[in-house]
């Protein structure tokens, strides 16, 4: 039996996504929150963006189902043993991804190594060569000749498999429409294809085919070729970029979990009662702000680092230790964004307590938390929902800075800022090493971009002022 | 006016306290000095001996608030917190763990920063505010639509890959500048120009889009609507009227951000190699030299506090509505 290992961040991923979830179905039997929503999802870039963040989510997810694999000798004594590696449904997916590992630098869709080697001969002598990869382009007899057909020829298989499989969505989603119209499926098909359904389907199973698409190149080329190349140890970069998008995730969504609590309860609550507490409030949100936040991420994971060093029982795993810093990271991350929020909501509930229907509830004795949980949450919720989705793409960017300044998450844990990190002295080297940054760079730009556009998409919807326009 | 400045700067005094006692309990409650020894000294096989060295050897071995042993004042001023969290009051950043002066390096790290980041800000000012005012001129056309987008394609890039692509393209590649390192007086200049570039080019994402709605927001307004209406060309009402109003939240933004630019880029100055108070800081992060993490912590408050109270003091100047009362 494996044994399941519930890590603090993986609890809380699936915390948040239970929340959102919750969110979703209560929102479905509310038409003023349904209709902002609805009209995010009818925008075309605005879809788009939001399947290929599905799909980080979803590779974010089976990376947080983490386990323990027992050991193959264990068991006989009564007691299973089970494996220090922490794994995830992930790494148990893309297997060989994982596994094959070379020796060192190799370019992608390399079958011999970056660097040169002595190899012994068959008649004992040393040839000092590009030695063949181990696990990468075995398959060929001769690589230099058929190396480029084997691409070509898998590459296509994947491209001849995505056609069918795309064929097959297009017409599920136009039976269910057609059903849902009482149109038919052939009228249904022809507005798919013409763009004039309500959701942008076009758009819609268009990104979906070209996701389809990178997952069959990756099952087709992946277990044969490194796509992206491997790191100095020989990892595999494609499996390091696809590890680190639970990290961007993570540190863009926990952070904001963290910090919302109290910069809604604080914001709300100067704004509202004003007087003495809106002074203490402001006070503490100006100290705050007014540490440079990289020096006081600095100082707290310091602080943390010489707190693990003295305290080594406390955690099990490397993993263990790794997470632990994460969720500090995130913490401490929260503590120095939740100012900007906090100041916006305190603004906005100064405004809108002096509001008729704000002043007709006091007038009526209606309690003061029922006022703030009742009348001023609500109309201030467009406010947090609009910081958190913009503040998301910030976060993920301030991974890569902070991880190259030294005061990221743990140099084990995958993650796109350490990527850069460990890439970038290999720029300097003679020939350049240059795949480990495309890779990071592809995959960050991919995510922050979607975020970014989506976020847009989300301000739009949901900002009343912009909505008079 | 006057009046007004004594109130704000006494008022910047709880604040500067409140974050001297955070950054004093960051960094001696949290960790005992016990701890920092151990991890300087290495973790495994530390004597007692060599623990209690090395806290003399920086001052870290009196106790951290009251000294029972001393009397008088000095029951007060003999102790961790004052030698090490009073002190900064004083712009006395004692010394670093290597044993230098941090007053001293701090003077001479502050030209290198700013011969970076002034140039950097005055430049992408200038360029952020053009591309900004050409997008709003084409408000609504492909010009405006096609610029937004290429702005959120460039926000969406990590500023690590600006500096690292610019290195390999500019420095490596065409050899026009040198990669990194630094010299004093005019040859500094060859060092400069490529960290500008990057810092600037950097910038234009975020910094056009934000700029473009000032602009849109004043375009929307109804003098701007009046000027048109009594014909005036539409070039001189983007320049004349509402260049010069969306100029107000601009410089604003720019102000507030100025005593910053002493502190240098964390970056750009740790990539070029530039001996400035960036680098420094990084340095220091990197060798766990707490002294000049904490003097770089306060020095930091104190030059935003000193921004907020300059983009007050702006703010009347800009716009002659606001009266400080």
């Amino acid at each position: 039996m494996i044994k399941p290992v519930i890590l603090w961040t993986d609890a809380l991923v699936f915390l948040l996504v239970a929340v959102v979830l919750v969110f979703m179905v209560y929102a479905r039997g509310k038409p003023h929150l349904r209709a902002p929503w609805q009209r995010v999802l009818r925008g075309r870039i605005a879809a788009g963006s939001l399947v290929v963040l599905l799909a980080f989510v979803a590779m974010g997810m089976l990376d947080s189902l983490h386990f323990r694999l027992p050991l193959a000798d264990s068991g006989k004594g009564g007691e299973t043993h089970y494996a220090v590696e922490v794994l995830s449904v992930l790494d148990i997916l893309v297997g060989p991804l994982r596994t094959q590992v070379e020796k060192t630098y190799s370019a992608p869709f390399a079958t011999h190594l970056y660097t040169r080697e002595n190899i012994e001969q068959p008649d004992g002598s040393l040839l000092r060569d590009y030695p063949r990869l181990e696990y990468a382009g075995r398959h060929l007899a001769d690589p230099a000749r058929e190396r480029r057909a084997d691409i070509l020829k898998r590459g296509a298989t994947a491209i001849v498999q995505t056609v069918p499989a795309v064929a097959l969505l297009l017409l599920a989603v136009a039976f269910l429409l057609g059903r849902r119209t009482g149109r038919g499926i052939r009228a249904a098909l022809r507005d798919i294809l013409q763009g004039r359904t309500e959701l942008p389907w076009r758009v819609i199973l268009g990104m979906l085919g070209l996701l389809l698409l990178l997952l069959f190149l990756v099952v087709h080329l992946g277990s044969v070729y490194h796509i992206l190349g491997t790191d100095k140890v020989g990892q595999d970069v494609l499996y390091q970029s696809l590890k680190s998008i639970r990290t961007g995730l993570l540190i863009g969504t926990l952070t904001t979990l963290v910090m919302l609590p109290f910069a809604v309860f604080l914001g709300i609550l100067a704004g509202y009662a004003r007087g003495w507490i809106d002074d203490v409030v402001q006070y503490i949100y100006t100290t705050l702000n007014s540490i440079p936040h990289v020096l006081l991420i600095a100082a707290a994971i310091l602080m943390l680092q010489v707190y693990i060093a003295n305290h080594p029982d406390m955690f099990e795993t490397t993993v263990e230790r790794a997470d632990i810093r994460l969720l500090f990271l995130c913490i401490i991350l929260g503590i120095t964004s939740w100012t900007g929020l906090c100041r916006l909501l305190r603004g906005e509930s100064l405004k809108l307590r002096e509001a008729e229907y704000i002043q007709a509830a006091m007038a009526f004795g209606v309690s003061h938390g029922r006022i703030i949980t009742r009348h001023l949450l609500p109309n201030v919720m467009h406010v947090v929902l609009i910081t958190v989705v913009l503040d998301f793409s910030g976060l993920v960017l301030a991974e890569a800075v902070l991880s190259y300044v030294g005061v990221g998450v743990d140099p084990t844990t995958n993650s796109w800022g350490n990527m850069i990190n460990g890439a970038r002295l290999e720029m300097a080297r003679e020939p350049v090493v240059w795949w480990s940054l495309l890779s990071a760079f592809l995959f960050m730009f991919t995510l922050v971009l979607a975020a970014n556009l989506f976020s847009d998409a989300v301000r739009d919807a949901f900002d009343p002022r912009l909505r008079e326009r | 006016m006057f009046a007004y400045l004594v109130r704000r700067v006494t008022y910047a005094v709880p604040i500067l306290i409140g974050i001297n006692l955070l950054t004093f309990y960051l960094f001696f409650v949290v960790n005992s000095p016990d701890d920092m020894a151990r991890l300087h000294l290495g973790m495994k096989r530390v004597t007692p001996e060599a623990i209690e060295k090395w806290k003399a050897g920086h001052g870290y071995d009196k106790p951290l608030f009251l000294n029972a042993t001393e009397s008088g004042v000095g029951q007060v001023t003999d102790t961790i917190f004052f030698e090490k969290s009073v002190r900064l009051f004083a712009f006395d950043f004692g010394s670093s763990d290597d044993g230098r002066d941090i007053g001293f390096d701090i003077h001479q790290r502050m030209l290198p920063s700013l011969a970076i980041a002034i140039p950097s800000l005055l430049i992408g000012l200038l360029v952020n505010i053009s591309f900004a005012l050409l997008m709003a001129f084409f408000r609504g056309t492909y010009v405006d639509v096609s610029g937004v987008v290429l702005c959120v394609v460039l926000m969406s890039i990590s500023a690590m890959f600006y500096i690292i692509g610019g290195q390999y393209l500019l420095a490596k590649l065409l050899r026009l500048v040198p990669i990194s390192g630094f010299e004093s007086g005019l040859d500094a200049l060859k060092f400069i120009v490529l960290p500008v570039v990057i810092g600037v080019v950097s910038g234009i994402g975020s910094g056009s889009r934000w700029y473009r709605t000032f602009f849109l927001e004043e375009a929307g307004k109804d003098y701007v609507r009046t000027a048109r209406a009594k014909g005036l060309a539409e070039s001189l009402v983007m320049f004349r009227h509402i260049l010069r109003n969306a100029l107000i939240p601009i410089v604003t933004g720019v102000v507030v951000v100025l005593p910053l630019l002493f502190m240098g880029s964390l970056l750009l100055e740790s990539f070029f190699a530039i001996p400035g108070l960036g680098s420094y800081t990084i340095d220091a992060i990197n060798n766990q030299d707490f002294a000049i993490v904490r003097a770089m912590v306060f020095l930091g408050s104190v030059l935003y506090i000193i921004g907020l109270i300059l983009v007050d003091i702006t703010y009347t100047l800009v716009d002659p509505r606001v009266r400080l009362a």
